[in-house]
Formats: C-alpha cells, structure tokens, sequence
C-alpha cells in the first residue's frame, strides 16, 4: 500500500491550489493591470473614484490576489539606458570654489609669502604660486590649516583636502577619503535628481538603479524612445548668473582670465565673455513655474531662497544698468539689462521659448540640476509592438510545446503520462506564481526559459518512471516497484537540479536585464518542476492506485 | 500490455565502445574544427560584445536592400550592414530589416545624430517605415561585457566540477566539464562557421547548454556510481556500458522532450529569440551526445581506483543515505 502522511498530501494539495490562484490573474493581463492601475489611482486619491476608474476597478474582484509578473522592456517597449555620471567633474567644482579662500588665507601671511598668483592647471588641482618660494612650507601650512574634517563614516579623521608643495607652487586637491566620499554624495543626488525628473513626466514603474561605483541603470517602459528620455534626464539643467564682461560676434575672442566665452541660446554668431564667478546659482532656487512675460510670450518665473535673494538683490542694485547673463547648460538663454535693485527674490526668464520648452525648463529647474554630467554607455529603444510580436509568438511556441510534450508523455507512459501532464500544468502555474508574488520580471529569454523547463520538467518524472518500469521486470510487486522507483530516481534527479541551478546562480549574479530575467524564470522553474514532478505526481499516482487497487500496472 | 511509445527498445546491449576512434574521436576532430572555425571566421559578435547601434525597421513595403545601402551610402557614419529578417511568424505585408551601424572610430559610440541620419534617410526612402527598436551599446560596456561572460562561463564550469567531485570522484567531474565545454565550443564553432550573431542572450543560452548537459551527464554517472557498487568485479568498462545501456531510454526520452519544446520555441518563438533558440537546440543534441560517447571516456581513461571508496562505500537501499551533508 502506497502512503504519503495526510499532512503532507494537504500541504501538497495547498501549494498546487495557491500556484492556480496566483498564477490567474496573468491570465486576464490587460484586466488586472487596469484594476490595478485605478486601484493605485483612488488610493492616491485619498478614497475618491472618478465614475471611470470604478468601472475599471470591478474588472477584478478584490477577493482574488493582483499581483501580475512584470513584463520586462522587450516585451512590453520602452527604454532602457546605462549612464555614467562623470564623477570627476565635482572635483573641479569643488576645487575652484575653494580658491577665494586660499587667495584670502595667503593675503593674511603676506608680509612672508609674497604676492600670489593662481596658475593654470588641470581640472580638479588648484596651483598657486607664491613668490617667496623659500616661504613656501609657510604657505602650505596655511592652505592646509583651511582643510576640514571628511563626512562619511569611512573617512573618519582624515582632511578633505591635500596640500603639498611643488618648487614655488602651492598644490591642493581633494584627498583620496573626500573624494569616495563626494562620489557617493554625487551618486546619491544624481540618483534622486533623475528619479525627481522622471517622476514628473509620470511615466509608470521606472527602474532607476545604481550600478557598481558611478552608473545608473535607468528603464522606463512605455516612454517612445531612448532620445526622449536622454531629452529628459540627460541635460544638467545647471543655471546661473553670471555678470557680463562683454558682448561680441567674434566667435574666436580672447574671454581673458577666469572669463568665458559663450554663445547665446537663441541668436546665431552673437556671444558673451561673462565672469566665471556666478552670482547667484540654480541651487538657490526654491521654485520655478511656466508663465507668460509682459508680451504674452512663455517664459519661467523663478523665486530664490534667503540668502539668494539677499545676494541677487546686493549685486543688481550696485550694477544698475549692466547686463547680467542668465547661463543654462553653457548656454546664455538671455542677458537682460538690470533696471533696478531686484530685492524681492524672484524674477523671470524669457527667451525664445515655445510653451514645452518653457515647461520642461521650470521642471528641470524645480527637480534642480544634475551635480554631474552623464554619458550614454548603453542604450535600448523597444517599440510597443515587437514586444506584443514577441509576448505572442512566446505564448504560441510555450502552447504547442506544452501540447506536444503532453501527448508525447502519453504516448509514452500511458496513464502515467498523464499524470506527469497535470504535474507539467501545475508547474506552469507555480512558475507564474511564485513570480507574480516576487514581483519576477518576465523577458524575452525568460519566456525562452519556461518553454524549456517545460521539456525539462517531464524529466524527473521520466528518471522516475523509466526506473519504475526496470523495478517491475525484476518481479516486484506494483505498489514497491512505484516506491523504489521514486526512491532510487531521487538521488539522480537531486544532482541532475541542484548542478542546473548552479548555472541558473551565476546567470543571475553576473548577468544584467533580459538574462537576469531567464536566470531568474529558470531558476524558479527548475524548483517548481522537482517539486510537481517529485510531489504531485507521487500523490496522483497514490491516489490512483489506491483507489483502483490494480494487481498489476504498466507503465 | 497497452501500447507504448518506445524510443528504444526494453533492453539494449550496445557497445558504445566499439567504435571509440569513430565517435570520441569525431568529439576531437570537431572541438579542432571548432577552434579553426572560430579562428579563421571569427564570431560574428553583436553590439552587445562589439558596440554600435542595431536599427530594426518594419514596412509594409518588401525590403530592398541594395535602395537601403544607396540611401545610407553617403552619410558620413560607420560602417552599415543591412540583413532583411525572414521568419514564418510574420504576417503577410510584414518587412523587417536589421540595420547595424558600426562606430567610425573603434573607441567611440555611434552618436545619436547619426542614428538621427538614417533614421531620416530611411523615412525619405519609404514613408511607412517605423523602427520598432533602436540599441546602442558604447564601446565601454561591450568590453565589460565580454570580460562577463567569459567569467560567468569559468565560474559556471568551476562549480559543476566541485559539486560533481563532492558528490562522486574527481574522475567523474574532470570527464563531466571536459565533455561540457565539448558541447560549448563546438556550439560556439558552429556559430562562427555560419556567422549567426553572437550576443548576450547567446551566452544565457550557453550557460543553459552547460546545465542542461550536466543533468544528463549526471543521469549516466549516478547509475554507474550505483552499478560499481553492485558489480565491484566487473570491468570497468562493462560496468560504463552497462550502465549507459540501462538509462538509454531515459536519455533519450528526456532529450526528445527537451528538443520538443526548444523546437516549438524555435520555429514559433519569433526571430528575436531565434539565435538563443538555435544554440539551446544544438545544445541539447550535443549535450546527449557528449554524455554517452564522451564524459565517461575521459573517466575510463583516466581510471577509477575502485579498491577504496569511503564515498560509496556502504551499500544501501536508499542512496540519499550517502549524502555528505
């Protein structure tokens, strides 16, 4: 007599029930994700429903679970990019805003140092040169005296900044623990700042994730192309206002010394010389709306802070009739004339600006500016209809699969190969449970991975029967031979899995978006398909026999 | 007795050794094939290992090739290949090409103006067409890429090996990689002989090859792990034949199975997934292969010292009795 204990078979029976529930809700995809999507919708709503979202959220009842297995870009469309935030060019920021205080710093010790004078140099070390040069040491110990303690946990008691000294020149740049420290701090806020500027176009589910030490992998699905979303994200929308040195058509002019050169947004062959010192910057800015100037034209209104305003209102009032530059990118968007002290704190953009643009500039401007810039390694653009090309040519070869093995397996093992079928369909349902619940996400090699599992799931069920059938020629009675058939396959089956999930555990560790998506449906399918091949078809086979009690059996 | 399929018949007594210089020698030659291939053709890498932008344009016009490259001809990007994609899940007025742009400079990605340029010059050629999907991948990632896969591919076999040896000899999980990367190379010398684009998906279908053919290598091994213990006088030769002979039916029908249903992924499962499709179908043919003809050839000529066995040691009824865990 064959006996699996009560406990066990209704813990089986569980499983199998709840892989056919939560699996379900895949079935009526498009259904469940609007329920889902107004479910969302009224929640942020605070409770209230418009007439429409009701209607969509009684498309499935709430009784049933929800959860849905994603669908990843190359099924569902959308973008995908890899970018690489250019962590290095905070160090130069951070470099160059220190040299009024070393220029202030070497003034005090004068009468010793002598005159100073800031040298060129690459970006990110500040070089000063002195011309007491046998002061030097004095020098340095002042410049170093100005460093400050790292902020970060690892870098506990060390300076943020180097200072040594080369012939007659005073060298400082951001030592080793300030600078993993500022490459986090720049990760972190480029991360937020991308997260802040896609959440404002409302896309839905966006993927937006570090990787490794300076990438951010973004995925948007649903977005039309990887263009758009770089238009998004992809400019630093870094604002400032510069005062204006010069205005002139000479593309090749000499700016002079910490001046630049640059060209006006909106006319061609007109450029400014401004001053790299920035009177007021973007990140003072605590707001900025479209609107309309005097002329009806779009344009963005803008309110700085305290200490902004305080700022912008000191330099306007002691440069009354001087242009100042209003700097985007590195790009003068205009160089309106100042005609009075602007106290209050706010003030507005014009240009030549369409609506969108003059939207889009005051969302940049609120999610405010990118601390670094960021270059594309990789991109990806999926239209909408291959990935629905590809959903349905995957349900297709997984359909006739299943089909095919199915009759193959009955053909086969008779009865037995229908037990192995049930088990094959239960597996199917768990793989998409167990995902669903996971919130896996489904590519195109995944689907490739389920399809395969089906042909590999019968196996353990063929170990099984195959060693069945061998057991029943030596004369054992039915009932041992299905024992020691199970009993025996299990070591086979044990190392024929746990090898495959070896490989299903390196695929997923190493690989990234669509592999990892069929590492990760593999995997779940190699678990899922020992345990209805082992399991399920064990207490059908039970089942079976003791209800007909058959003397002998063929399998 | 109901009728059954059978693939092979209930009891075979085949030597598999008898024509060892035909087939572990044909292994040989075909892995030296491989590498000639690979060598002499290169792979045909996609932008995932090489960098570059793959453009995929669909039209309700048939694709004409040669006005493609005319339009292309003279914008001032890399260099253009242009393949018109064929696959029996179109429909009817269903055209689709692959475009792959490489860069002009070898260190530099194809910059988004020139995806703009063909882009547009395609448009001016045939006004319907639209671009399902656009990829660019920098010359940056492709080199990590690749440094990736060939790690995954090492780490993968490592493992095996050491769980193979935990599990039965050293012996064993010498001749169980040995015949697994027989399957990868000649499946990756196929690809370089017909030149079928080698990408990411390519690698997952290889790692894929590498399980799927331990699992029937397994298979094979624990019955003759089993039968050394039953037969401890019988050559070691016999025992291997005795023990492929009686898990035949078993490899075959799992083999068949498995082929079943990559097959209907293959034929059905679109043209984006077909080259992953095809390794995996190779794959799985070679993998049955290579557990028969060739992982336990290399035990056997390795040897086996059967005086001592402390793994196996204890007959038992139950072999999860032996587990070492």
């Amino acid at each position: 007599m064959l006996y699996t204990p009560l406990w066990k078979r209704l813990l089986i029976l569980a499983l199998c029930a709840w892989g056919l529930i939560a699996s379900a809700p895949n079935l009526f995809y498009t259904q469940v994700e609007q329920h889902n999507d107004a479910a969302t919708a009224i929640a942020a709503a605070s409770g209230v429903a418009t007439p429409d979202q009701s209607s969509q959220l009684a498309k499935w009842p709430e009784v049933l679970p929800s959860a849905l297995v994603n669908l990843g870009l190359d099924l569902r469309g959308g973008a995908h990019l890899l970018a690489e935030v250019q962590v290095a060019d905070v160090y130069s920021q951070r470099i160059d805003s220190l040299w009024p205080d070393v220029r202030d710093a070497l003034r005090d010790v004068r009468d010793q140092v002598g005159a100073v004078r800031r040298m060129p140099s690459v970006p990110g070390v500040l070089r000063v040169q002195v011309s007491n040069a046998d002061q030097i040491q004095v020098a340095v110990a002042k410049v170093a005296a100005l460093a400050t303690p790292v902020a970060s946990l690892t870098g506990v008691g060390q300076k943020d900044i180097e200072v040594t000294a080369e012939g007659a020149e005073v060298v400082v740049q951001l030592s080793e623990p300030e600078r993993v420290a500022t490459d986090d701090r720049t990760m972190q806020q480029s991360l937020e700042i991308v997260r802040r500027r896609i959440d404002a176009a409302g896309t839905r589910e966006p993927t937006i994730q570090r990787q490794g030490a300076d990438r951010i992998l973004i995925e948007v699905p649903g977005i039309g192309s990887a263009q758009e979303l770089k238009a998004l994200i992809g400019t630093t929308a870094k604002l400032t206002f510069n005062p204006v040195v010069q205005q002139t058509t000479n593309a090749a002019a000499d700016p002079g010394p910490r001046n630049s050169l640059l060209p006006a947004a909106d006319e061609k062959g007109l450029y400014y010389i401004i001053s790299d010192e920035a009177v007021v910057s973007g990140e003072e800015l605590t707001d900025a709306q479209p609107s309309f100037d005097q002329n009806g034209r779009p344009a963005v209104s803008f309110k700085f802070n305290v200490s902004g305003a305080r700022k912008f209102g000191e330099y306007t009032g002691a440069h009354i009739n001087e242009p100042f530059a209003i700097v985007l990118d590195g790009a003068v968007i205009s160089a309106p004339r100042i005609n009075q002290a602007i106290t209050g704190g706010s003030g507005i953009i014009t240009g030549n600006f369409t609506l969108e643009e003059s939207t889009n500039l005051a969302v940049l401007l609120r999610a405010g500016a990118l601390p670094a810039k960021m270059n594309f390694l990789e991109e990806r653009t999926v239209g909408p209809e291959l990935g629905q090309d590809s959903i349905d040519a995957g349900k297709k070869a997984a359909v006739i699969g299943i089909l095919a093995v199915g009759l193959f397996m009955i053909a086969c093992y008779g009865l037995f190969g229908v037990f192995a079928d049930i088990a094959l369909i239960i597996n199917m349902a768990l793989i998409f449970g167990v995902l669903s619940t996971i919130g896996g996400t489904l590519t195109l090699p995944g689907i490739g991975g389920i399809v395969l599992t089906i042909g590999m799931a019968v196996d353990a069920n063929v170990l099984v029967f195959e060693r069945i059938r061998e057991e029943l020629r030596t004369q054992k009675s039915a009932a041992r031979a299905i024992e020691i058939g199970y009993e025996r396959a299990m070591s086979a089956i044990i190392d024929a899995n746990l090898t495959t999930l070896i490989t299903a555990g390196v695929l997923f560790f190493l690989g990234a978006g669509p592999v990892r998506g069929f590492a990760v449906t593999l995997g779940v399918g190699i678990i899922t398909s020992v345990f209805s091949a082992i399991f399920v078809t064990r207490i059908l086979v039970e089942f079976w026999f003791n209800w007909r009690k058959p003397k002998t059996i063929v399998v | 007795m109901a009728w059954r399929l059978r693939l092979a018949p209930e009891k075979t007594n085949i030597d598999f050794f008898k024509i060892q210089w035909l087939t572990f020698g044909g292994s040989m030659l075909l892995m030296i094939f491989a590498f000639i291939f690979w060598g002499w053709f290169g792979l045909n890498y996609g932008i995932d290992f090489k960098g570059g932008t793959t453009i995929r344009t669909e039209s309700t016009q048939p694709v004409d090739v040669g006005a493609y490259r005319k339009a292309l001809q003279g914008l001032a990007i890399g260099d253009v290949v242009i393949t018109e994609v064929f696959d029996p899940t179109f429909r009817a007025d269903q055209h689709v090409a692959q475009i792959r742009v490489s860069s002009a400079e070898a260190d530099q990605a194809v910059s988004e103006e020139a995806v703009g340029q063909v882009q547009a010059a395609l448009t001016t050629l045939d006004a319907g067409i639209k671009f399902p999907s656009v990829e660019t991948v920098g010359p940056k990632v492709s080199g990590e890429l690749v440094k990736t896969s060939v790690i995954a591919v090492a780490t993968t076999s490592i493992l095996i090996m050491f769980y193979i040896w935990m599990r039965f000899e050293w012996q064993f999980a010498l001749g169980a990689v040995l015949a697994l990367l027989h399957d990868v190379f000649i499946t990756v010398g196929i690809f370089a002989l017909f030149q079928i684009k080698f990408d990411l998906t390519i690698i997952a279908a290889l790692l894929t090859i590498l399980g799927y053919s331990i699992n029937d290598t397994v298979v094979v091994f624990d019955r003759l792990r089993e039968n050394l213990i039953k037969y401890k006088t019988m050559p070691l030769k016999d025992v291997m034949n005795l023990s492929v002979n009686e898990t035949l039916s078993r490899t075959l029908m799992t083999s068949l199975t498995t082929l079943i249903a990559v097959g209907a992924m293959l034929v059905f499962g679109g043209d984006v997934i077909r080259g992953f499709s095809f390794a995996i179908f190779i794959g799985v043919v070679l993998g049955t292969y290579s557990s028969v003809y060739v992982a336990k050839n290399i035990v056997l000529m390795i040897g086996l010292d059967r005086t001592d066995k402390p793994k196996n040691g204890r007959p038992s009824d139950h072999e999860f009795a032996n587990i070492d865990a």
